[in-house]
């Protein structure tokens, strides 16, 4: 079985619009989290979100290739760009080779609403014109990378709700593993419009600390109210280890493993078994013991139940060995269908400079994360070994185990 | 809307909206080419005729239009203006 590589990452969030960024960010402990007082006018229970502008790619891409693209596109172009230039393979490359793309995606809100009020009001389908379907489709992501990089490998995409991301990486990795692909670019996107979390907030899961918006995601923290939505993008670059060394490229990390469960309960709460049986068929697929595990980015998202389960999950496997744990949506917020991806990317940068992001906001554990050995400041620590984990509505559960590359 | 008006809004929208260069644009110059339309182009042809003049268009009424001089005169007819531009 082949040895399957990270050689590009990309990066377009809440924390940073690069990897320069997102990485300053992430050592600094800096929230991307405001209050939009637009979503309270709209009727949204919390104003709370992950706030970042849209890219302007007037002049970068021609108009057919841009009116395609809703926004969590538009992220998730950015974001390849970044991890193609990292993985140092040009198009030409591409053209050449038969590169494939598995996105994680699960909606494209704004634009289904902003076509079908369109046809509503004009009574007639064509004057939603031509760009609408194409970004209507859960599988925009895919379709629009796909064309503008012209790719030749496999292309579809990955909808598993907040584990979209993950997934996405641990079916490229399998791909690659088993000889089926030589390189495939992964990713999550998530957008983050006004119509984007609406009916998400009508479940009142979201945070309503809005006094102090940067201190509202607090996962593990006994007083965690609920999660702060937010979005963006990021890409993450597998290649065969034999196709990375063939072309020189710069080697990041290796994955080494990928576990997946389904919880097979409740439509949204979560349980503990569903993502225990998930974190140890990733390290058997990673073929190591849990005390080689050096950190662990916990999905935790600020919910009280969802933080509690984790905790009581990872304290299972982990229990003995207690390695560092932190969420980065502390201060990114929950990035949802995008999270999965994004924080490989956050794991891979910190493997790559010695430290542990802090879960921030947390000041006083409950008696599930008191079970925790929470990295809440920052960390120098070289890290060997890594562990993602993803969980998502319908009780869908990724691990992903990442192996720092020492070059 | 006279004439004059009826040129300078589908310059302005082929401008804007399809981001043709303005100097490509002339009487004699061939609309599809120079817009470099495929099938999906026509639609946003359709949508943006009835945005800007209130007629709906089939794209079958394309297929008399070559030049930029045809379209102007074709969106002229639509509107009811007989002179010639």
């Amino acid at each position: 079985m082949n040895r399957v590589v990270i050689t590009g990452i990309g990066i377009y969030s809440c924390i940073g619009k690069n990897l320069d960024e997102v990485k300053d960010s992430l050592y600094q402990g800096k929230s991307g989290i405001v209050l939009d007082p637009v979503r309270k006018k709209f009727g949204y229970r919390s104003g709370l979100t992950g706030y970042l502008d849209k890219p302007n790619l007037k002049g970068v891409l021609d108009r057919r290739s841009r009116i395609m693209l809703p926004e969590q596109a538009e992220f998730a172009y950015v974001s390849t760009v970044e991890a193609l230039q990292t993985a140092r393979m040009e198009q030409d490359y591409l053209d050449d080779h038969e590169v494939g793309i598995i996105f994680g995606n699960d909606s494209s809100a704004k634009a289904v609403i902003d076509s079908t009020d369109t046809i509503r009001e004009k009574v007639d389908t064509m004057m939603a014109g031509s760009a609408a379907v194409f970004q209507n489709l859960n599988s925009t992501v895919n379709m629009n990378l796909s064309t503008i990089f012209r790719l030749k490998g496999v292309n579809f995409t990955i909808s598993a709700a907040c584990a979209s991301g993950s997934h996405s990486i641990g079916i490229g990795y399998f791909l690659i593993q088993q000889g089926l692909q030589e390189c495939v670019i992964c990713g999550g996107a998530q957008e983050v419009n006004l119509y984007s979390m609406g009916t998400f907030d009508a479940l009142g899961a979201f945070s309503i600390h809005e006094d102090e918006p940067t201190k509202a995601s607090r996962p593990f923290d006994r007083s965690r109210d609920g999660l702060v939505p937010s979005g963006g993008a990021a890409t993450v670059i597998l290649e065969s280890l034999e196709s990375a060394q063939k072309r020189g490229a710069p080697i990041l990390a290796e994955v080494i493993g990928y576990g997946f469960s389904s919880n097979g309960a409740h439509i949204s709460n979560p349980s503990v078994d569903g993502p225990v049986r998930a974190l140890k068929k990733s390290l058997q697929n990673a073929r190591i013991s849990a005390g080689e595990v050096d950190y662990i980015n916990a999905h935790a998202t600020s919910t009280p139940s969802g933080d509690a389960s984790e905790a009581r999950a990872i304290h299972e496997v982990f229990g003995q060995t207690k390695p560092l744990v932190s969420s980065t949506k502390s201060m990114t917020g929950h990035e949802c269908w995008m999270a999965g991806a994004s924080e490989v990317v956050y794991s891979v940068l910190m493997m790559k400079n010695d430290f542990i992001a802090p879960n921030i906001n947390f000041e006083t554990p409950d008696e599930d994360s008191a079970l925790l050995n929470l990295a809440t400041k920052t960390t120098e620590k070289k890290l060997n070994t890594v562990l993602s984990n993803s969980f998502g509505f319908g009780g869908t559960n990724s691990s992903l185990v990442l192996r720092n590359w020492k070059n | 809307m006279n004439h004059t008006e009826i040129i300078a809004k589908i310059n302005q929208f082929l401008v804007e909206e399809f981001e043709v260069e303005v100097e490509l644009i002339t009487p004699e110059g061939n609309l599809k080419e120079t817009l470099n339309m495929d099938s999906l182009d026509y639609i946003d042809l359709v949508v943006v005729i009835e945005n800007n003049f209130g007629f709906k268009v089939m794209p079958e009424d394309f297929s008399g239009i070559t030049t930029f001089q045809d379209f102007y005169d074709y969106i002229a007819m639509k509107v009811g203006t007989k002179e010639t531009v």
